[in-house]
């Protein structure tokens, strides 16, 4: 019997066909992702990563909302020319806690991965508004609603409790304090805000849109913008600790 | 199912759908009602008139029916063409809806105030409108119309189930509309191609199942010994889609009354399973499924068998076998471990074989007949189709070699590739496909007229060289610039520089893209006309199948 006359079996039974198909299609698949549950370099843990603050998550969602991603990659990769105009490529870790992953596929705008700290508040809020009043040439569509939409309060801490269902560790305070964090974080001034420091080290407490009252989306975003790739000291990391 | 013949009873099926879609409206009151968010309340509310229509429908239909449609007449097969007919409009009206919003946000890259700064009208809740109402609304709609069509044909079955084809169609379709709906109100999952957040997703895999089982059965219950390799590819593209719809999409609700989600994966897993899902999209989708009918449409315009038996055999398991490695070159460079950026590499380069394989197939088909392509625009679309089928599967491998991709990778270049195949390849094999299948199935002699296909064939062509030629000059200078150094070892340029370089080049890819649009326009004035006009067929149809059956 040739080849080609066994192959006859799966043309006339639909069954074996489709089982035949399954097999071949689940190969590559558990080859290349298995792995990357358990393999060191993709489950690394480095000193600084966190979660995210309930108003930096906020931002991110706006940020996931409003399609940032299509334009902004979020994935500095280690060539001469993106480390010298980013800064230090993108780990594994600085992304673990996204759900989704922001990392991208197309620069319409510069990668937005280390943009954290490299701009002032002001320079956000402007920009966001109304991007060609700073940068001329930019093609970025305005985002002025930003400013005028306040964010969200009640469902935060159902937000902080869905992300450690998925993985993230919020602890049991911090789901707690949702509310109070996320008012906090842009009103330093407030009795909370040493509280806010203290659950989230190295967070950022400040009045972003320069607004008082309720956070706004744009203290959101501009919070979470102004945290990006800026949680890991590269002075004490290791780039060999997890080498194999 | 009739125990009398003086009493009409419902079928288990009519009874048991109408009564899931009884239950549906009252659920989807309570979601309104208890909605978190307003677009939750708004999808909730179209479910809702969804589903009371579905129920009005079912007894409508039940109503006006004697008993149900005959397997056969006359000894001959009796063809279910309704859902057909109706994934064929829906598929040019979205593709006109899809070729418009991808016209736009072309237009809104050169001149960003189109952008209106309003928040539905903004370049990022506007581009996934797009590529899901190209590719999965038009091109979704393409491959359920010819599917149903191919597989009744070549099995000489009426297509299985009795209301399961229609619930395929509507419901494939409302999904698309709460899919898009969704996105202009920020309802977003963000992972490209696979946006529709968990509800969306979860009536999806509803939808798919039943696509699946309708599709085999009818398999099941031919009455050819063979199966035609045509369905071999719609069989697995089928089958694969509902794998990596699964794969990709878990996510856990916030609330079950709200539309926010957050997925199950994070961080380098979940771009793994993003990019193994969306590469084999691109894969199963637009390749496998738009495979089976080049398989099916250019044997039967062209009146010529299948190239070579023993090569579609090869063809077909070594591209379902391979195309699922390919995912990591979307992440070369990334944090994703290096030899799973190897592997991607290795097998995309490795694609290269069964891809032009399938194309040497395919053109060769028309050994004997090629001058039919001076007379037959509708062939020429499909055979020019192939060809590009080709060019975009030579130019994929070679962007995924890491130090090609290094330079391609984050630009428009990317964008030029997808379109010389979307456009090129699968918008070009769809059109053809349509414009043999809207005749056919509405049992027209031949189309309204052979020169409006001229003029869309050559109008869409030269929006496509357009389209893609103004990306790879763009793309490659935009790479360029990135990484230019003056000869002091300084970063030659800002990035807002190149920004500034691409705006000629968005203009000339809107106009290509433009000129796309016009083309569909004139097709679906062609399409319309055939049906309206379009002179009944008096004979019985030609289209029998003989030609079909597997060469051996």
């Amino acid at each position: 019997m040739s080849f080609w006359s066994r192959h006859q079996i799966m043309e006339k039974n639909s069954i074996v066909l489709i089982v035949g198909i399954l097999l071949v299609i689940a190969i590559g698949g558990l080859v290349e992702i298995t792995p990357l549950f358990y393999l060191k370099s993709t489950i690394e843990v480095v000193d600084g990563i966190r979660p995210y603050t309930p108003l930096e998550l906020t931002g991110r969602n706006v940020y996931v909302r409003e399609g940032c991603y299509l334009c902004h990659s979020q994935m500095i990769r280690p060539l001469r020319d993106e480390v010298e105009r980013y800064g230090h490529y993108s780990l594994a870790a600085e992304s673990m806690y996204d759900h989704p992953f922001q990392w991208g596929s197309k620069r319409t705008g510069p990668d937005l991965a280390r943009v954290g700290a490299k701009y002032s508040d002001a320079w956000h809020v402007t920009h966001l508004k109304d991007p060609r009043a700073i940068v001329p040439q930019s093609v970025m569509p305005g985002y002025k609603f930003l400013a005028e939409t306040e964010v969200n309060l009640d469902q935060i801490s159902d937000h902080l409790r869905t992300s450690r269902a998925v993985g993230v560790p919020y602890s049991d305070d911090q789901i707690k304090n949702a509310v109070a964090d996320m008012k906090a974080q842009a009103d330093p001034d407030s009795a909370d805000a040493d509280a806010f420091v203290k659950r989230y080290p190295k967070a950022v407490a400040r009045n972003f849109d320069g607004k008082a009252g309720i956070p706004t989306e744009m203290d959101a975003l501009v919070a979470y913008l102004q945290m990006l790739g800026t949680l890991v000291d590269f002075k004490l990391y290791n780039e060999k600790a997890n080498l194999r | 199912m009739q125990p009398n013949n003086d009493v009409k009873w419902m079928t288990a099926g009519e009874s048991g759908l109408a009564g899931l879609f009884t239950l549906a409206v009252f659920l989807c009151i309570i979601a309104v009602a208890k909605a978190e968010d307003a677009p939750f309340a708004f999808h909730a509310t179209l479910a809702g008139f969804a589903s009371l229509a579905a129920v009005f429908a079912i007894f409508n239909r039940y109503f006006d029916r004697a008993s149900l449609p005959p397997q056969e007449i006359n000894g001959r097969p009796n063809y279910n063409f309704g859902p057909i007919k109706f994934a064929s409009f829906m598929a040019m009206f979205w593709g006109i809806a899809g070729f418009t919003v991808g016209l736009l946000i072309a237009l809104q890259l050169a001149w960003p105030a189109l952008n209106f700064d309003l928040p539905w009208t903004t370049f990022g809740r506007l581009r996934p409108l797009h590529t899901s109402a190209v590719v999965f609304a038009f091109g979704g709609n393409v491959l359920l119309a010819t599917s149903f069509y191919v597989v009744q044909k070549t099995c000489r079955v009426r297509l299985a189930g009795d209301l399961a084809p229609w619930f395929v169609v509507l419901g494939y379709n409302f999904f698309i509309l709460i899919a898009g709906t969704g996105y202009l109100l920020g309802v977003t999952q963000s992972k490209e191609y696979a946006e529709p957040e968990w509800y969306a997703d979860l009536w999806l895999t509803i939808v798919w199942v039943t696509y699946l089982l309708v599709f085999l059965l009818t398999l099941v219950k031919r009455k050819e010994p063979h199966i035609f390799v045509a369905n071999w590819f719609y069989l697995a593209f089928i089958v694969t889609i509902a794998v990596l719809h699964l794969g990709n999409n878990p996510a856990l609700p916030v609330s079950v009354f709200g539309s926010k989600s957050y997925v199950a994966w994070g961080g380098v897993q979940d771009a793994m399973f993003q990019w193994w899902y969306g590469h084999n999209a691109v894969g199963f989708f637009l390749t496998a499924g738009f495979l089976a009918i080049m398989y099916y449409f250019i044997p039967k315009r062209a009146e010529r068998p299948v190239y070579s038996y023993r090569l579609s055999i090869v063809h077909f398991w070594a591209i379902i076998f391979l195309y699922i490695w390919a995912g990591p070159h979307h992440l070369h460079y990334t944090a994703l471990p290096d030899w799973a950026q190897t592997l991607g590499m290795t097998f995309s380069i490795m694609l290269w074989m069964p891809s032009w394989g399938g194309m040497i197939n395919g053109l060769m088909t028309l050994s004997g007949a090629w001058d039919k392509l001076r007379t037959d625009p509708v062939l020429r679309m499909l055979v020019v189709s192939v060809a590009f089928y080709g060019m975009a599967t030579f130019e994929g491998p070679l962007m995924s070699i890491k130090v090609v991709n290094s330079l391609s990778h984050y630009t428009d270049w990317t964008i030029g590739h997808v379109h010389s195949g979307a456009l090129g390849w699968v918008g070009f094999v769809s059109f053809g496909a349509l414009y043999c299948l809207v005749p056919w199935i509405w049992q027209r002699k031949e189309l309204y007229s052979l020169r409006l296909v001229n003029w869309h064939f050559w109008v869409a062509t030269i929006g496509i060289v357009l389209y893609i030629s103004a990306m790879w000059v763009s793309g490659i200078l935009q790479g360029l610039m990135w990484r230019a150094y003056t000869s002091l070892g300084f970063l030659e340029y800002s990035f807002i520089e190149s920004v500034e370089a691409m705006h000629p080049f968005y203009i000339i890819r809107a106009l290509g893209g433009g000129l796309f649009l016009v083309g569909a326009l004139i097709m679906a004035f062609n399409l319309w006309m055939t049906v309206r006009v379009g002179e009944a067929e008096s004979e019985v149809p030609l289209s029998s199948g003989a030609t079909l059956q597997a060469a051996e």
